[in-house]
């Protein structure tokens, strides 16, 4: 069995060291299948602060992804056609930098997840599981009917956005780019689950009752674990728009809620590194098996079932030999 | 200086009544044996007091009337309550279930694994793999982490071996001699209330049937009113 700190060290050093090769080798369509690695396992890193640590099977996460996404669809979208987001009296000039994309897309998803927790979190089990996949429906018809920007077709950004210091035109830059705020949200995720709030935050997950007789407000903890959650997942979404230079209604889809639960189950719920192992695997059988057949997704589905079956720690749990908090 | 006030205390399961007037009073740095049968309505009341169960009656803690408060509120007043089964954190280690309920205040991390030493050594290892006694020990260590001004003790030493219940009976002697923390105990051991008890207060059918000092709880009151 190898130790789990290994095995996260590894797995990092695979995201350092495949991207390079794929430089020298120049295989840029390698370094672009990595970057959508890194961003899905960011989103999944950031739905694995409210699954892993507090157990709320969020299947509406999708929602902050898409609104991450739209985020920069809509002000990237104002900064090429030069005409200014008029809302009432406010009047917002379109950015192409990507510091302020990303603060506008964390804000906004945070809201959004305050909101949603405040509504969803205050049922449990299955309804809340039905409350949070009302909400990504919501959203996903909402911006199907937003013809102003681009409604069922979505919405194409011609130019990719800037970070000083970087040109962010070059995939291996852009993928640095990513990697880094993969790697910063790793720290997050790490430094919160040893916290006295992620402790009190698992703690509530296990026995919200027995948690209240400490003094602590189970509800509270929650939904600040939602809410941080949520602004992750809208950073991923940012990010994932500027990689595909596209945002469409599809972000807002409950099929990518689950994907995203589907990525942390295959790697490890509630482990470190279990959502980057989950989206690695997941893109790199989408790559693989996607180009044998259309059918690639019964083979993971086939993969998940197994690890539902007999590894309930994920390919984590495997390697480690430990299986995962119980969720 | 009286910390907590029970008044008439009347609390249902549902439709079904289980207190019908549960009277008691608890100072500053007294402890108090709550006392009873199986059934009479002792867990009922400590879960009424922590505002776990919705109660009807005067309740307060320290002047402060507990009525409006969720649990929570009511905990972060002052209330420490190791409950009845012990109930730690199963997922988390010994360490983490004491940071994770830790409030500001003289119950440190060392002050807790020096109360407690098998603790100390087993500060890494699961809740769930420890023993019946040390659970009872890190679910009296949790409640003291939140630097409680009254400590609830419910079966603290129910189905432990006899020297493992020595042990907690002289922590909550400790606690008491050393903090002079307000105690509410709840435990069917005679002998051991008798030492470390000043108050007693039995309950018979869901209502205070008799209460008084801990000296007068002589062999023919337990007999009548507790059943040992």
């Amino acid at each position: 069995m190898i130790a789990e700190r290994w095995i996260n060290w590894i797995v990092l050093l695979g995201f350092v060291v495949l991207p390079l090769w794929a430089l020298f080798a120049d295989e840029p369509f390698t370094i672009t299948l990595a970057t959508r690695a890194v961003i899905l396992a960011l989103a999944a890193v950031g739905l694995n602060i409210a699954l892993g640590i507090g157990g709320l099977v969020s299947l509406g996460h999708a929602v902050f992804f898409g609104l991450g996404g739209y985020a920069m669809g809509i002000l990237a979208h104002h900064a090429q056609t030069y005409a200014p987001l008029e809302l009432g009296p406010l009047v917002i000039e379109g950015t192409k930098s990507m510091p302020i994309i990303w603060v506008t897309a964390l804000v906004t998803s945070a809201l959004a997840a305050l909101v949603i927790g405040l509504l969803s979190l205050r049922t449990t089990g299955v309804y809340f599981i039905m409350i949070t996949l009302a909400f990504g429906q919501m959203f996903f018809f909402f911006s199907i009917s937003w013809s102003a920007y681009g409604g069922e077709d979505g919405l194409s950004i011609y130019v990719r956005n800037d970070f000083p210091g970087l040109n962010t035109l070059q995939p291996i830059q852009f993928f640095g780019l990513c990697l880094a705020v993969l790697c910063l949200a790793l720290g997050i995720h790490s430094r919160l689950r040893t916290s006295p709030f992620g402790l009190a935050l698992n703690a509530a997950r296990q026995a919200p009752e027995r948690v209240e007789t400490v003094g602590l407000n189970p509800m509270r903890l929650k939904l600040l674990a939602f809410v941080i959650s949520g602004a992750l997942t809208g950073l991923s979404g940012a990010l994932f728009a500027d990689l595909n230079r596209f945002v469409s209604p599809t972000m807002f889809s409950w099929q990518l809620s689950g994907e995203l639960i589907v990525l942390i189950i295959i790697g490890g719920v509630g482990r470190l590194m279990g959502p980057v192992i989950g989206a690695a695997l997941f893109v790199a059988l989408e790559h693989l098996l996607g180009g044998l057949t259309e059918f690639w997704l019964v083979w993971l589905g086939v993969i998940l079932l197994l690890i539902v079956l007999f590894a309930r720690g994920g390919i984590i749990g495997i390697l480690t030999g430990k299986a995962g908090p119980n969720v | 200086m009286i910390l907590l006030k029970v008044e008439n205390l009347h609390a249902s399961y549902g439709p079904v009544p289980a207190l019908f007037g549960v009277n008691l009073e608890l100072a500053a740095g007294e402890v108090l044996a709550l006392m009873g049968r199986n059934g009479m309505g002792k867990t009922t009341t400590v879960k009424a007091i922590c505002r776990m169960i919705p109660a009807n009656g005067g309740l307060s803690f320290d002047g402060q009337d507990l009525h409006r408060m969720p649990s929570h509120a009511v905990a972060r007043l002052g209330l420490g309550l190791v409950p009845e089964g012990r109930r730690c954190f199963r997922d988390l280690t010994v360490e983490e279930n004491l940071i994770a309920a830790a409030r500001r205040g003289e119950w440190t991390l060392q002050r807790v694994t020096a109360l407690f030493p098998p603790l100390e050594a087993r500060r890494a290892q699961r809740a769930a793999s420890l023993s019946g006694g040390e659970q009872q020990m890190l679910a009296i260590g949790r409640a003291l982490m939140t630097n409680p001004r009254l400590l609830i003790l419910d079966e603290a030493t129910e189905g432990l071996a006899p020297i493992v219940r020595q042990e907690i009976w002289s922590a909550i002697t400790a606690i008491k001699q050393e903090t002079g923390m307000a105690i509410l105990l709840i435990d069917k051991s005679l002998r051991e209330l008798a030492q470390v008890a000043d108050r007693a207060v039995i309950l018979g059918r869901g209502k205070t049937v008799w209460s008084g000092a801990m000296t007068y709880v002589t062999a023919d009151v337990a007999r009548d009113y507790v059943g040992i």
